[in-house]
C-alpha cells in the first residue's frame, strides 16, 4: 500500500486495512462503544463476584467470599424457617383430641391443607390422586374399612402400616387355600359361590350350599359367620358390593387360590406426627370418616 | 509485546496459544474436583451395590429410565420438602456412569426406596396406568419373564471394581450367590448382609422360584437413597 491516508471502502464508509492476501482486503470495523463497556462491565463484575461469592479453588478448600454463601445453609435455614412456622399448628394438631379438630376451623383448614400435600405426594401413587384407589389399593372416599375408620384408626394404620417390617405393623394373612392344599379347586369354586350369595350376586344354590359349610370351617374365623369381616384383623366384609381385588368369580377363586396381602409402607418411619395426624384427618374427612368408638367423643359441645 | 497479527499469521502460534488458554479453564475448573475435600464429602453409609442391586441398575440404564427419571434432588426448598434430603456427591460414587438424570417428566427417584411396597413397584411397572391414570410412563411388563443369569454378575462387579468401586475379593467371589441369595425369602443371608449392610432381601417380584429382572429393578429401587445415615452427616462441614 502506497498511499499515507486513510483507504475508505466506499460502499461501506469503513476504512481498508493495510494487509492483503491474494487481491482480498479486510475492512477495519471496531467494536461498538457500547459493546466495549458492556464486555468491561462484566469484567468487573466478575471480579466483583470473586470477592463477594464462592469462587477460587485453593489447595484443600476453595475462598468462601465475603458474604459466605452456600445454597445448602440457604435451604437449611429456610427448612427451618418453615418447621418453625408450622410448628405452632402442628403441636396443637398433635396434642388436639379428634373432636377437638373438628372444632377449631383454624386447625382443620390447617391439617386439611398440608394432609391434602402431602396425600399427594406419598398416598396417591397407590390409592390415587383423588383417594378413588385402584384394584388392590383401597378406596378411601367411602366407608367400607378394613382396619377401621375413626380418626385415630386411621392414624394408626398410615403410622404402623400393614404387612411391612415395622413392629407394629398391622398384620393379618389370609392363607392361600388352594395353593397350600386346604382346599381343592371344586371347593374353592363352592366357597366362591357361597361368596357371591352374601352380597346378593348370582349365584348357585347347590354350590353355595356346600360352599357354606367350607366357609364356616375356613374362612368365618376372620370374615365372621355372616361375612361381615372383622375390623381388628383386617377382614374384609363380603356382604358389599365393594371389592378389592375384583368380585368376578375368577377375582375370587384366585383370592382364595393364592390369598392377596396387600401392603402399605410405615408412614410414622417417614412423615413426622404432625404430617401423619394432618393426613388422618385429611382421609378421614374424604367422606367415610367415622367417629370415635370411645366415650369421649359425645363429650364434645 | 506479540501482535495479535502474528497469532493470525502463523497456525502453530495459533495451535499453541489455544492449548494453553483451553488448558487453564481446564486446570481451574477440573482439576480441583480431583483433590478438593467438599468434592465427594465423606458419609456414613454408602456402599458398593450388592450384585441384585447392580443387575436392577443395568436395567435401569438399558431402559432408558434416566431419560424421565433424575435422581438429583437439588438445594431447594420446594425438593427438599416433596424428596427428602437434597442428594450428595457420595450418594452417587458408585454409579459409573452417575443417573442423575436431566429431564424430570416423572418424578426424582433419588430416595424412592421404602417410598412404596414392592407390590406396587411390580403393579406399576406392570401397567402404570392402572394405579396411576393421568401417568405417561411405558409399561415394562416383560421384565417379569426375564430371568436373570447369575453366571456373568462376577464380571459386571470386576468391571465396577476396575474403574474404583470397592468390591472386595469376598464379595467377587460371592457374587453370584449373593445375586440369588437377594431374591430369596428362604436363602440364609447373614454372610450377605454382613458383606452388604442396609440391603434388603426378598422375594421382590412376587415370583420366589426365579431370579427376574423385576426382581432386580425393584431390589434397586428400594435401596435408592436409603444407605447414607443423615444423623451422622454436617451439612455445614465444609462451609466453616
Amino acid at each position: 500500500m502506497s498511499n499515507t491516508t486513510k483507504n475508505i471502502d466506499a460502499a461501506t464508509g469503513s476504512e481498508i486495512r493495510s494487509h492483503e492476501w491474494d487481491g482480498i482486503q479486510e475492512l477495519n470495523t471496531p467494536l461498538p462503544r457500547w459493546w466495549l463497556w458492556t464486555f468491561l462491565a462484566t469484567v468487573l463484575w466478575a471480579i466483583a463476584y470473586w470477592v463477594v461469592m464462592p469462587a477460587w479453588p485453593m489447595i484443600g478448600s476453595y475462598t468462601k467470599g465475603a458474604i459466605n454463601w452456600s445454597q445448602r445453609s440457604n435451604v437449611d435455614a429456610e427448612m427451618k424457617a418453615t418447621a418453625a412456622a408450622r410448628l405452632p399448628l402442628g403441636n396443637r394438631l398433635v396434642a388436639a383430641k379428634p373432636g377437638d379438630i373438628e372444632a377449631d376451623p383454624q386447625l382443620l383448614e390447617f391439617a386439611l391443607a398440608s394432609g391434602r400435600a402431602l396425600f399427594k405426594d406419598n398416598c396417591a401413587p397407590c390409592h390415587g390422586a383423588g383417594a378413588q384407589g385402584a384394584v388392590g389399593y383401597p378406596n378411601l372416599n367411602d366407608d367400607d374399612w378394613l382396619w377401621g375408620g375413626s380418626l385415630s384408626e386411621i392414624e394408626e394404620t398410615i403410622t404402623y402400616g400393614v404387612r411391612n417390617t415395622n413392629d407394629k405393623s398391622r398384620f393379618s394373612e389370609m392363607p392361600a387355600f388352594v395353593k397350600l392344599g386346604t382346599l381343592n379347586r371344586m371347593q374353592a369354586a363352592d366357597v366362591v359361590e357361597y361368596v357371591e350369595s352374601l352380597s346378593g350376586r348370582q349365584h348357585s344354590a347347590d354350590a353355595a350350599k356346600r360352599g357354606g359349610a367350607l366357609f364356616a370351617e375356613n374362612c368365618a374365623s376372620c370374615h365372621g359367620e355372616t361375612g361381615h369381616g372383622d375390623r381388628t384383623q383386617g377382614a374384609p366384609n363380603l356382604t358389599d358390593q365393594i371389592w378389592l381385588h375384583g368380585g368376578t368369580r375368577i377375582a375370587l377363586t384366585t383370592t382364595i387360590s393364592n390369598a392377596r396381602n396387600g401392603s402399605m409402607p410405615a408412614w410414622g418411619e417417614r412423615l413426622k406426627p404432625a404430617e401423619v395426624r394432618a393426613l388422618a384427618v385429611y382421609v378421614h374427612s374424604l367422606g367415610g370418616g367415622e367417629p370415635e368408638h370411645v366415650a369421649d367423643a359425645s363429650a364434645k359441645p | 509485546m506479540i501482535k495479535h497479527e502474528a497469532f493470525e499469521k502463523n497456525s502453530i502460534l495459533l495451535l499453541i496459544g489455544t492449548l494453553v488458554v483451553v488448558s487453564i479453564g481446564g486446570l481451574v475448573e477440573i482439576a480441583p474436583t480431583f483433590y478438593l475435600e467438599s468434592t465427594v464429602e465423606k458419609v456414613q453409609g454408602m456402599r458398593p451395590y450388592a450384585p441384585l442391586e447392580l443387575v436392577g441398575r443395568n436395567v435401569y440404564v438399558r431402559e432408558g429410565c434416566y431419560t424421565c427419571h433424575s435422581q438429583m434432588i437439588r438445594a431447594l426448598r420446594d425438593e427438599v420438602e416433596r424428596y427428602g434430603h437434597y442428594s450428595l456427591a457420595a450418594e452417587s460414587m458408585y454409579d459409573h456412569p452417575f443417573q442423575w438424570g436431566s429431564k424430570r417428566n416423572g418424578p426424582d427417584l433419588a430416595r424412592v426406596g421404602g417410598k412404596y411396597s414392592d407390590e406396587w413397584h411390580r403393579d406399576h411397572l406392570r401397567d402404570p396406568r392402572s394405579l396411576v391414570p393421568e401417568s405417561i410412563m411405558p409399561g415394562y411388563a416383560f421384565l417379569a419373564t426375564r430371568a436373570v443369569e447369575p453366571k456373568d454378575i462376577a464380571d459386571h462387579l470386576k468391571a465396577n471394581k476396575a474403574v474404583g468401586v470397592p468390591y472386595t475379593d469376598e464379595m467377587l467371589k460371592a457374587a453370584s450367590e449373593d445375586l440369588t441369595a437377594q431374591a430369596d425369602p428362604n436363602a440364609d443371608t447373614e454372610a450377605f448382609l454382613k458383606r452388604y449392610p442396609k440391603a434388603v432381601a426378598r422375594d421382590f417380584d412376587g415370583n420366589p422360584a426365579q431370579v427376574t429382572e423385576m426382581d432386580a429393578l425393584i431390589a434397586y429401587l428400594q435401596m435408592l437413597g436409603t444407605l447414607v445415615d443423615f444423623s451422622q452427616y454436617d451439612a455445614e462441614a465444609f462451609n466453616r
